[in-house]
């Protein structure tokens, strides 16, 4: 479904990923992990359309997303959240998920200025999906509430629900874990797992919590200094003396 | 009671000509010209956060755009003559905003200074139409068999323009252009993954901007009846700029407010020019200090104060979810 070969760029002479490959298939759950700086979110932001590789072929569903803008990769169906969030502050946490839904709306400017009824009709049914995803995630009760003043949990969770409003196939999510406590945890693990089982989503997350890792991933793939060092099933992965030797090694332990 | 207060308001606007001397109808309808020009202005600086100390310029170029119509084509309807002002004014808003999608921030405020610049002298230059330096009069426009030849006439004109405008605005603003306008100010990274085409809601937001500011200029000449090319000087841009500060950035009514503010603080520092850049630069710091949202955010909060038994922007503090067991 995803396919990255060969990748590399480098930032001031920095390789951040060298000779990188993945293949992710339809329906998986894949975690990137690695020690801090290993590069995990650089293939993100190559993957979305933020950075240029230097060398490399990325394609999705058989289309070149290296030739494409970050707003056609979101619209080919490729979600995203960031791993210092990016929630729209000033919004609302349903205009939030509103933007989220951008690309499946049709009113454009002229439009949207007359009020035509097509339109309101189109917000009315948006609102109502908004809505009801805000529930999903546990987000009902500050719908009207500004996003920048929501506790980091309500954060990543918005952003979650700003992106599955665009009905992405594959969803990348960068530290989904990240600040959240135990519980927390625990209920994103299985709404991860239900975006899998029940809509079809494929998955490719950048985490540190291994909990998570081990308990919901179909393969994991190492990384360390921009390579990719090990890969395969997660019991496997703990087993591997490269992994052992690149965490304990650099005294980021796991 | 917001629909008391929406017909109190109009009840106001639309007597306003019966009650007050006849310069004051000729100050409030130049109130309503700078509230569309602050929307316009709004729509860009405070819906993109791309910062323009041109605005001037481009209410110089639907100003002088309806003035000549007005002479040469005196059959056109007002209101056509109207909006080719603004399409005209919005077709060089796509010709500036192209350009400009390379520059933020202070690198913006610089180009759009320097167009404002550049529209004075083309001004001054097409002499042999705009007749440079000794200025433009501006016949009295026709709408059908009214001659618009009073102050109260050309007023009501503004308002009936101002709030289709208004009223498009807040449609825009509350529907998917406005905001994916605000989700470019907020995170373009976050837009763009969103499915946002940054360059082209950038763009559109000058086209928007250049277009309401346009059409103000058409009004512009007609209220004040007379054009000459020092009338669109670089301190009207900032007037500009300091309203849509003073009155909140990204709102709407904010922007008639500022303008109204604005306007009248213009007006009644005439008699003491010297001492008016000492007063509004006064003015500025001290509503970014204490009002950094705007006259419409402090009046946001006053109501929210107001009202009892609001819960407040305090999210419910991080307890477990419905549904949720652990």
């Amino acid at each position: 479904m995803l396919s990255v070969e060969d990748l590399s760029i480098s930032f001031g002479g920095l390789d951040a990923l060298s000779g990188l490959s993945l293949e992710v298939t339809e329906r998986e759950i894949f975690a990137l992990i690695g020690p801090n700086g290993a590069g995990k979110s650089t293939v993100f932001n190559v993957v979305t359309g933020l950075y240029r590789p230097s060398r490399g072929r990325v394609t999705f569903r058989g289309d070149d997303l290296l030739a494409l803008a970050p707003h056609e990769i979101a619209r080919r169906g490729v979600g995203r959240t960031f791993q210092n969030t990016e929630v729209f502050r000033q919004l609302t946490a349903i205009d939030n998920v509103l933007v989220g839904r951008h690309a499946h709306l049709r009113s454009g400017v002229l439009r949207g200025a007359f009020g035509l009824a097509s339109v309101r009709r189109e917000e009315a049914e948006a609102r109502e999906l908004a809505r009801r995803l805000l529930a999903r995630l546990g987000l009902a009760e500050v719908a009207d509430t500004e996003a920048g003043s929501l506790p980091l949990g309500y954060q990543k969770r918005l952003e979650l629900a700003r992106a599955l409003a665009a009905e992405p196939r594959l969803l990348l999510l960068d530290e989904p874990a990240g600040g959240l406590n135990p519980t927390e945890t625990q209920t994103l693990m299985k709404l991860i797992q239900r975006l899998r089982d029940e809509s079809g989503l494929t998955l490719l997350l950048v985490e540190h919590d291994m909990e998570l890792v081990m308990g919901i991933s179909d393969r994991v793939a190492v990384l360390d200094y921009g390579r990719k060092i090990a890969e395969g099933k997660p019991r496997e992965i703990a087993a591997d003396p490269a992994v052992v030797e690149a965490y304990l090694g650099s005294g980021d332990g796991a | 009671m917001r629909r008391a207060a929406l017909a109190t308001g109009a009840v106001v606007v639309l007597g306003l000509p019966w009650a007050v001397p006849r310069y004051f109808v000729f100050l409030a309808s130049l109130i309503v010209v700078n509230s569309i020009v602050a929307i316009g202005l709004n729509l860009l600086s405070g819906y993109t956060n791309q910062l323009s100390f041109g605005h001037a310029g481009f209410l110089a170029i639907g100003a002088y755009t309806g003035a000549l119509l007005t002479i040469h084509a005196p059959a056109l309807p007002v209101p056509a003559a109207l909006l080719v002002a603004g399409l005209v004014t919005a077709a060089v808003g796509l010709a500036l905003g192209i350009p400009c999608l390379r520059l933020e921030g202070l690198y913006l405020a610089m180009a759009t200074l320097a167009f404002g610049f550049v529209v004075v002298e083309a001004i001054l230059n097409l002499d042999w139409i705009t007749r440079g330096n000794d200025g433009l009069r501006v016949p009295a426009a026709r709408l059908g068999p009214i001659a618009l030849a009073t102050d109260t006439a050309r007023y009501y004109l503004t308002v009936a323009v101002a709030a289709l405008l208004i009223l498009a605005a807040l449609n825009i603003a509350r529907t998917r252009t406005g905001r994916a306008l605000l989700a470019v100010r907020e995170s373009e990274i976050a837009a763009q993954a969103s499915g946002v085409h940054l360059a082209a809601y950038k763009t559109l937001a000058f086209v928007l901007s250049a277009f309401y500011t346009g059409v103000a200029g058409g009004l512009f000449a007609l209220v004040v009846g007379f054009l000459s090319p020092d009338s669109f000087d670089v301190f009207l841009s900032v007037d500009f700029v300091a309203m849509i500060i003073v009155g909140g950035l990204g709102s709407v009514p904010g922007s008639v407010l500022g303008a109204a503010v604005i306007t009248t603080l213009n007006d009644s520092l005439a008699g003491f020019q010297n001492y008016r850049p000492l007063i509004f630069g006064a003015i500025l710091i001290a509503s970014m200090l204490f009002m950094p949202g705007g006259i419409a955010s402090a009046l946001r909060k006053l109501s929210v104060a107001g009202a009892a038994g609001y819960p407040g922007t305090a999210p419910p503090a991080a307890k477990p979810r419905q549904g949720d067991d652990p």
